[in-house]
């Protein structure tokens, strides 16, 4: 149990610096989520985190103490790598046991904490197997076992997921929420699914380009994006993004006359939130390029009149207007989010 | 789909094997056979007729007494030019797969003995160590020590121990390097927050998993230290002083080519071929067990 605090954290190799300063507090038991798309330095703040890379400035304190210069060891932590990092001429037993072992922790209680942790990720049958006799999802659930066995004060989750298909993936998602909830341990998660950190995250914070563009509970995030690549990244299919002058000539610009404010550049729009309606409620009109029928919702994509695809997303089983290659879209006003050239969120 | 290549002439296959056979039918089955047979018999000593003995002269080699020490020779000088060139291998491949910077030259430094020929990479010890003229001798007069493997057995058996293990360490270095180079890192990191210190990763996670390497290398380096050494020990020694440092294969060359036994030398050859056969056999039968592949 612990908690973490980042302060102005940077990293740079060389003269390319690659994490610009972040700045956050982690709470004790929290389950922190870092997402972001590939070299946005989520992995690269992971690993100073756990010791394996330097910090170039700034400080990382695990429970007050600065732990910028201790040795992974030092630390009490754990991890779990995305290639899940087993000891390939060790027994699950002896995977697990390791760090135990090196601590010098009693046989017996060896013993009894790894046959807990087996126990609890039901891996006892395999315990005597080599990791290469074990499925994927079992190799992932020995791995967490070897970081559960040694009690640490922080987990450290480095993509566990991508290795394995998509329906384990579900599973295991959940499977390491209620652990991490039982255990209440501190920890911090990457991944760049965004899917994964909202169902997982007390907090998420969404990385880009070496820099913590947002901090916030996932529907804080989702609902209230701080900059249009927040937008873009959470949410699946993503906001759409339309400059507000298209908004204004759309000749419904008065009755989102207050919304808009003044310096906004960008507005951007969820696409549950559009619906169709008649050509005189119109916000934007233009033509209806595919809809994608899945099931429980159905994706419409439309080209605008000056070439710009949004996708609107409808409820399951109704589709959108067939034969009618015009259509129309509205949004009510308040679910409109605004963004000024700076790309920062405006309210 | 087909795994295996078929070949619609019948000849084909048997012509495109036929090189390989013949190199080994010309320089292995041939004289392995000849030494065979030749050990069968005992030439006289003009070399003009041979008279069969049977097994005449492995009842002579196993009762001479400078033969058995030969054999206990062999044993020391394998064990410890394997022990040798396989540690400080292993020692160097772990110290250059930390080094970040300038690794690329490290490297190529520590390959190039293996370009050095044998009798050469000997010649090269011999000037260093000579007691009349060599550097390294004259300096260790200087500090008082009495270096003379001329006349002494046990400095004469060091010098071509590490004259050819010298050699070796280059080989043994590259697969090293490349079996510590496939390990995982993250397997490493994870040790490494598991708690455990460098040396304590080193001998419970690296060790383990480099052992393929390490047995491949083990089966080499003694093959290489029973047969390829010859040169170095031929431009060093020449054997001596008194045998102390004649090997099983140095002496089939003494006594066949320099004192013209050729029947004694053939059934060296022969216990040599022996050997060798059962020691693979030993290595791969009780050694390979432990090894986690």
């Amino acid at each position: 149990m612990a908690q973490i605090a980042f302060s102005n954290l940077r990293k740079s190799y060389g003269k390319t610096e690659v994490i610009h300063g972040v700045d956050t507090h982690i709470n004790d038991g929290e389950l922190i989520v870092i997402v972001g798309p590939s070299g946005c330095g989520k992995s690269t703040l992971l690993r100073m985190v756990a010791g394996l890379e330097t910090v170039t400035s700034g400080e990382i304190r695990i429970d007050g103490r600065v732990v910028n210069d201790l040795e992974p060891r030092e630390r009490d932590i754990a991890m779990v790598f995305q290639n899940y990092a087993l000891y390939p001429h060790m027994s699950v037993f002896d995977n697990m046991a390791y760090g135990l072992k090196i601590a010098k922790v009693p046989q017996a209680e060896i013993r009894e904490r790894v046959a807990v942790a087996a126990k609890m990720l039901e891996l006892e049958p395999f315990l005597e197997r080599k990791p290469r006799q074990l499925s994927g999802g079992q190799r992932q659930r020995v791995a967490m076992g070897r970081a559960i066995v040694r009690k640490p004060a922080v987990f450290l989750f480095d993509e566990p997921l991508s290795n394995l298909d998509a329906k384990l993936r579900v599973q295991m998602r959940v499977e390491i929420k209620t652990l991490q909830r039982r255990l209440g341990v501190t920890s911090l998660y990457v991944t760049h699914d965004q899917v994964e950190a909202m169902t997982l995250a007390d907090r998420i914070i969404v990385m880009n380009g070496g820099v913590a563009e947002q901090i916030g509970t996932p529907l804080a995030v989702y609902e209230k994006p701080a900059t249009t690549f927040v937008g873009g990244f959470i949410g699946s299919p993503p906001m759409n993004f339309l400059s507000v002058e298209r908004l204004q000539g759309s000749g419904l610009a008065a009755s989102f006359g207050e919304a808009a404010p003044t310096l906004a550049k960008t507005v951007g729009v969820r696409p549950e939130h559009l619906s169709f309606c008649g050509e005189g409620q119109a916000a934007w009109s233009g033509e209806l390029v595919i809809v994608e029928a899945l099931g429980a919702e159905t994706l419409a994509h439309v080209r605008l009149d000056d070439g710009e695809v949004i996708i609107v997303r409808l409820d399951g089983g109704r589709t959108a207007p067939v034969g009618e290659s015009r259509v129309h879209v509205t949004c009510e006003a308040d679910k409109l989010h605004f963004f000024g050239t700076d790309e920062k969120r405006i309210d | 789909m087909q795994k295996r290549v078929v070949f619609n002439n019948r000849l084909l296959p048997y012509a495109l094997l036929a090189p390989q056979i013949l190199v080994t039918a010309v320089f292995f089955f041939w004289p392995a056979g000849q030494a065979i047979y030749q050990s069968a018999f005992i030439p006289d000593p003009f070399g003009l007729k041979s008279q069969f003995v049977g097994f005449g002269n492995f009842e002579f080699l196993f009762s001479d007494p400078y033969y058995l020490a030969s054999f206990q020779t062999t044993a020391v000088f394998s064990a410890a030019v394997t022990l040798l060139s396989m540690g400080a291998a292993l020692w160097l491949a772990v110290m250059a797969d930390r080094i970040i910077k300038g690794s690329g030259a490290y490297r190529t430094l520590l390959i190039w003995p293996y370009a050095v020929a044998p009798a050469i990479a000997g010649v090269l010890w011999l000037f260093m160590f000579n007691p009349n003229v060599g550097l390294v001798a004259w300096y260790l007069n200087a500090i008082g020590y009495d270096w003379n493997h001329v006349l002494n057995d046990g400095e004469a058996m060091g010098l071509v121990v590490v004259a050819s293990a010298w050699r070796q360490i280059s080989y043994n270095f590259l697969f090293f390097l490349a079996g510590l180079q496939a390990i995982p890192r993250s397997v490493i990191e994870a040790a490494a927050i598991d708690g455990a210190s460098f040396w304590k990763r080193f001998w419970t996670i690296v060790f383990p998993l480099l052992s393929p390497t390490t047995f491949f290398l083990l089966v080499v380096n003694i093959v290489y230290a029973f047969f390829e050494t010859f040169g170095v020990i031929h431009t060093i020694t020449g054997g001596g002083p008194q045998q102390a440092t004649t090997i099983l294969v140095y002496k089939v060359y003494a006594d066949g080519f320099v004192g013209q036994d050729l029947g004694s030398s053939a059934a060296q050859s022969v216990v040599l071929l022996v050997v060798v056969g059962l020691l693979t056999v030993v290595q791969f039968r009780y050694v390979e067990r432990k090894v986690h592949y």
